[in-house]
């Protein structure tokens, strides 16, 4: 069964250069979503199957479709922008390459490591995890619905059209003060 | 099924470290090289997803649920963050008419 790992890598890591080098940006997300697809798999590989199917409905269904919403509302695949210069390009790669060095090396430099609990089949089932979730984690659960609402409240404010000629200077140095 | 779901008892530990260090570096790589924004942003969702499989394989590596329930509480910032960066980028179309990083360059000074 290890190959279905080395093969849903590889079409993750191709994706993933896909995602950077590609040209328009619904190639971008097209690449994106089949990288998140066979992270799934990943996830499924791992015995977490609750969380493979968290990311396929949140990041696939939910994440990507809101990119492609914006993608053709906001018009951007006719909008070419122009790359870097060339050699911000080739410095961003070299930087690149040496962010992987570091982090390989710092990984080889790492202690033997050894599993903490003999392995166990029922850890990433739906019910092991929902009870975690509402036992030890209940307030983090809670709060991070608190979260999501400020993050609703900013995604409106900041996709409200501001009243006309707010942008002004003028407009603005005669309502300071007074709102 | 048992003979998928335990792929972590065949495979070592070490390759899963080299898969997330490969898709962070090209999450970074993705930031460094691009000028659209919104490719910014997705490159961002990588970086977000290896540092999240690597959680889940040390999580099922050691048996412990709790680094599930932290990929669990990840995804949901990174919905949240998605959702107001996308606004925030509309809002940048609206206002300077492009998607383009470098026209927010008057943050730099």
């Amino acid at each position: 069964m290890s190959f279905l790992f080395y093969f849903l890598s590889a079409i993750m890591i191709i994706s993933g250069l896909l995602l950077v080098f590609s040209k328009s940006p619904i190639n971008s997300v097209i690449a994106l979503i089949v990288c998140f697809i066979a992270m799934g798999g990943q996830y499924i590989l791992l015995n977490a199957q609750f969380l493979a199917v968290v990311h396929i409905i949140v990041y696939t269904g939910a994440i990507m479709v809101l990119f492609l919403f914006v993608i053709m509302l906001l018009n951007l695949n006719k909008t070419t922008i122009p790359q870097k210069t060339s050699l911000t390009r080739v410095s961003a790669v070299i930087a690149g390459g040496l962010f992987f060095l570091v982090m390989i090396a710092a990984s080889r430099q790492a202690l033997e490591i050894t599993p903490r609990y003999p392995f166990d089949g029922h850890t990433g089932l739906v019910s092991a995890i929902g009870k975690s979730l509402f036992h030890e984690f209940l307030l983090p659960f809670e709060i991070s619905s608190v979260l999501f609402i400020s993050a609703m409240i900013g995604a409106v404010m900041f996709g409200k059209k501001d009243p006309p000629g707010y942008s002004d200077p003028v407009y603005r140095n005669n309502n300071t003060g007074t709102a | 099924m048992n003979e998928i779901t335990s792929a972590i008892q065949i495979i070592p530990l070490e390759h899963y470290i080299l898969l997330s260090i490969i898709m962070f570096s090209i999450g970074v790589l993705g930031v460094l090289f691009r000028r659209n924004t919104i490719v910014i942003l997705m490159c961002i969702e990588l970086m977000f997803n290896s540092v999240n499989l690597l959680l889940t394989a040390f999580a099922a590596y050691h048996s412990d649920l709790t680094g599930q329930v932290f990929v669990f509480f990840i995804m949901i910032v990174a919905a949240a963050e998605v959702a107001v960066g996308l606004s925030i980028l509309v809002m940048m179309k609206r206002n300077v008419d492009s998607v383009d990083i470098n026209q927010l360059n008057r943050l730099k000074w």
